[in-house]
């Protein structure tokens, strides 16, 4: 098993946290993984992406030019990773930043309207534990519990009595994601 | 004790694994893409627990004198930082070399010249190999491609860095600094007494002792003729390090028609490339220098005069540097291109692939 994915959207939206969150993840289930953040001027509403691999067998690459799954949280994501995705492959977006939907008939499309459910359950901050349930629902590459220590290991501890809000944000999205 | 696996940054692991190592001190100067290192040993309080010093100087070339220092101290000593700021070092680090004094610095390049960007860059190849600094003088340069080495590299380079008398560092780049990977820290072992030190190193600097002259230690000699001698001494080890010290991998390479050759980051992004290649039937190999001096140039020689071996292709973040060494090796017998990417660009597996093709097949 080898899962090659970019979570690409604007910084500030937990993109290379959520990442981070997915490699601790695979690290638990005892796999290989690799977490390579652009780390360029990044700011606050700037763009902001990561390649996170989860694999069985040792990982050559950090940095790739297709990937199994694209997680695009706005347009200059969507136009920049669109094409990169496998034949076969899946691409997970958020409703509320993309425009200009994805014309590619050869791959499996998602929508997930986190923005929008972060919204209703008054919590910006919950928005990645969305999208992170919505990938596991079309992808289940590690299993929840492992999500969970995940999170858990990646949190600072004075950040731990967060985690249930975070568990019922990563079952949510697992609710709202749906195939177009 | 099963090890403990770790997910870190590789700035992040070589922070542990110079407390783990019994590191006596770091002083350095925070740059992009690098800062993690002196903020791990920070948010880690070492001087509570092993008693180690980290601190922050006023400038790169102070801290790189402090490091010269410590190291006439005869103590593990380190500094690091990202390509500006080891341009700066470099009056410090001739010093350190013409002194013979043992040390660790660690550069993360980033795409030059001047301030350039933070974004990762391998072109600080010749700056570490040939010189750099002034006189005749070699760094022991270690070339890491995953977390795990920028760990391992510590206690490799202050080892060989004191076996040798003489500066030794470790060559990443913004990738390898700044990915997460998995990695299993080296064991803690204590810092050196201060009497294991004094046996171990006859030529620190310990103030007056009972029983031992004073040591002098300084890189200035006035005398031409003595020198001479010293550069003759410096020279007559740094064959022994050519002779010993070589390391490098090979994927691939036993039934390999082509060759890339690569090192830090720039190896990791080949061994995808050889995957896809041999996926299309191209017997492609990879061949990663570990010591980019010394550099394994009979191990590339030795390819060249194999009657499979078309060519070769060097990878580097750069505008063609180590493709020089390359050719010095292999001498003519087959072809060399080089192939890379500048300023903070990095290449992807393909392109790679397609320079291949396009240069070498």
């Amino acid at each position: 098993m080898k899962q090659e994915i970019i979570i690409a959207g604007f910084g500030g939206q937990g993109v290379l946290s959520m990442g981070k969150i997915l490699a601790y993840s695979g690290l638990t289930e005892g796999m290989e993984v690799s977490w390579m953040p652009s780390y360029g001027p990044e700011q606050r509403g700037g763009t902001a992406n990561v390649t996170v691999i989860l694999s069985d067998s040792p990982i050559s690459s950090p940095i790739l030019n297709q990937y199994d799954i694209a997680i695009i949280l706005n347009q200059p994501s969507m136009n920049k990773f669109e094409s990169k995705v496998k034949q076969g492959g899946i691409l997970i977006y958020d409703g509320y930043g993309i425009n200009d939907e994805t014309k590619r008939k050869d791959i499996r499309v998602y929508r997930i309207d986190a923005m929008d459910t972060a919204t209703e359950m008054q919590n910006d901050k919950v928005f990645n534990m969305l999208i992170l349930g919505g990938l596991l629902k079309v992808s289940p590459m590690v299993k929840l519990e492992n999500v969970l220590l995940g999170l858990k290991k990646s949190l600072p501890e004075r950040h731990h009595k967060l985690l249930p809000m975070n568990e019922a944000a990563i079952r949510r999205g697992m609710e709202i994601i749906k195939e177009i | 004790m099963q090890e403990e696996i770790k997910l870190m940054k590789g700035n992040e692991a070589i922070a542990h694994a110079a407390i783990r190592y019994g590191t006596d001190g770091y002083f350095g100067y925070p740059i992009t893409p690098q800062s993690e290192i002196m903020e791990t040993l920070m948010a880690e309080q070492p001087w509570e627990t092993t008693g180690m010093t980290v601190l922050q100087a006023e400038s790169e070339v102070a801290a790189i004198n402090m490091v010269y220092g410590g190291a006439g101290s005869g103590r593990r000593v380190m500094t690091s930082s990202s390509s500006p700021g080891i341009s700066l070092k470099l009056e410090g680090i001739s010093y350190i070399a013409g002194a013979e004094l043992p040390c660790l610095i660690i550069n993360v390049m980033r795409g030059g010249p001047g301030l350039g960007t933070i974004q990762p860059s391998q072109a600080d190849y010749f700056q570490t190999v040939k010189g750099g600094g002034h006189g005749d003088y070699r760094l022991i340069t270690l070339a890491p491609y995953s977390v795990q080495e920028m760990a391992d590299f510590v206690a490799l380079g202050f080892d060989l860095a004191f076996k040798y008398s003489n500066p030794a560092m470790i060559l990443a780049d913004g990738i390898i600094g700044q990915m997460m990977e998995k990695v299993v820290l080296p064991p803690f072992r204590p810092r050196k007494t201060e009497a294991e030190i004094i046996a171990e190193s006859p030529w620190a600097v310990q103030g007056k002792l009972k029983g031992r002259k004073v040591n002098v230690i300084t890189s200035l000699e006035l005398d031409p003729v003595a020198m001479e001698q010293n550069n003759l001494r410096f020279q007559a080890k740094y064959r022994k390090i050519e002779e010993t010290e070589v390391r490098y991998e090979e994927y691939n390479c036993s039934d390999a028609e082509y060759l890339l050759i690569a090192f830090g980051s720039s190896a990791r992004i080949c061994q995808k490339t050889v995957e896809l290649a041999r996926e299309e039937g191209i017997k492609l190999g990879l061949l990663r220098p570990i010591t980019l001096w010394p550099f394994p140039s009979s191990a590339i020689a030795a390819y060249a005069e194999k009657a499979n071996v078309k060519g070769m292709l060097s990878v580097e973040l750069n505008a063609g540097q180590m493709v020089e060494d390359v050719r010095l090796a292999v001498n003519g017998k087959v072809k060399v291109e080089h192939f890379g990417r500048l300023g903070g660009m990095v290449f992807t597996p393909d392109e790679i692939l397609a320079a291949l093709k396009t240069k070498i097949m």
